[in-house]
């Protein structure tokens, strides 16, 4: 970043009043004493007054009627906070920690640990009946959940990135 | 006429089934309005439909304000979003620095210039005009600030991007609204220093 910008940027942040408290003394100290800083700060308050007293434009004279005619057609719509109950939601989210941590259990309860016998991991492993944890329904239906779930969160994944791709455009 | 009334009152009077109540609400906010569509659609026919759909989904939609911000924030960020929707189904290319039409533009102002009819344009018009030679995200972020009266918090949110962000966009939008104005109204420019 050149001088010139950084000068700009400070004092853009100080006539906007979001500059960092102990950069204003600094900032007011270079305006009595520097001319560069001076006439760029004359420079920069006249374009920031020619702004701010700049006009609306105006829509046409029927803009009020206009509007009134199409909303006598319209219901306003509940809030969305009557219609969704956050008990339901998380009603949803308990259901589904719920059965995780059934699955969990069930499948621990396969492996037969039992503190005294064979304590060697891979040796209970494979006394799990994977079959049978596969071939259930129940973990069949959890599993295409999961994935239709999985989908929705690639599907917002891609939306936020396009929203992005869109702001930087 | 709801004339005195604060934004909040008006929409309570609304909410109770005074719909004549919003009469209020545009008169109060449709010039806000139009300008911010028109720096973002670019064409005054395409501004005033879209500032119309704006006060169409804010009234269907008013139960859902909740007063956790300005009315005019709330109000703004259906602009931005309905603005993108337009644009998007328009398949308008948002104006680009180096778009061909933004020079078109500049040219046609430059002719003006050579014609003598800026010389009569106030200060004023010549801030506007430079505005509408700015890309739409920088006129939509200018106009934010300074027209709409948000607040840097308010114009970030509004947005949807982080403060830090809006406050750069905002400081280069500034740099390129200088910029054209030494460009394109030198003259101007002149003498206001």
């Amino acid at each position: 970043m050149n001088t010139q910008q950084t000068i700009e940027e400070r004092l853009w942040n100080f006539i906007d009043g979001t500059a960092i408290p102990s950069e204003i003394p600094v900032i007011e100290q270079l305006l009595q004493s520097d001319e560069a800083w001076k006439k760029k700060y004359k420079e920069l308050l006249q374009v920031n007054k020619l702004l701010k007293s700049s006009e609306l434009d105006a829509p046409s004279l029927r803009f009020t009627k206009n509007v009134m005619e199409e909303i006598s057609r319209l219901h306003i719509a509940p809030a969305t906070k009557s219609y969704i109950n956050n008990k339901i939601i998380w009603g949803i989210g308990f259901f589904f920690i719920a059965l995780l941590v059934g699955f969990l259990i069930y499948g621990f309860g396969q492996m037969g640990l039992s503190v005294g016998e064979e304590t060697s991991l891979s040796r209970n492993l494979n006394k799990v009946d994977f079959s049978k944890f596969f071939s259930n329904t129940w973990v069949n239906a959890f599993l295409m959940i999961n994935v239709v779930l999985g989908l929705f969160l690639l599907d917002n994944f891609f939306t936020a990135k396009r929203k992005e791709f869109r702001k930087q455009l | 006429m709801s004339t005195g009334l604060s934004d909040n009152e008006i929409i309570s009077q609304v909410l109770d089934g005074d719909h004549q109540a919003y009469a209020g609400l545009v008169n109060r906010y449709q010039n806000y309005v139009f300008t911010l569509t028109l720096r973002i659609v670019k064409n005054r026919e395409d501004a005033e439909e879209v500032a119309q759909d704006v006060f169409i989904k804010a009234y269907k939609y008013l139960a859902d304000f909740r007063g956790a911000s300005k009315f005019t924030t709330w109000l703004y960020t259906i602009v931005n979003n309905t603005c993108i929707s337009f644009l998007r189904k328009k398949k308008l290319d948002i104006h680009s620095l180096d778009n061909e039409k933004v020079f078109e533009m500049a040219g046609n102002l430059d002719s003006g210039m050579k014609a003598n009819l800026v010389e009569h344009k106030s200060k004023l018009a010549m801030v506007h005009d430079a505005i509408g030679l700015l890309n739409a995200d920088d006129a939509q972020i200018i106009t934010l600030f300074y027209k709409a009266e948000q607040s840097l918090e308010e114009t970030a949110q509004i947005l949807g991007i982080e403060v830090n962000t809006a406050k750069v966009r905002l400081h280069r939008a500034r740099t390129r609204l200088k910029e054209k104005m030494e460009t394109h109204f030198a003259e101007e420019v002149k003498d206001l220093n």
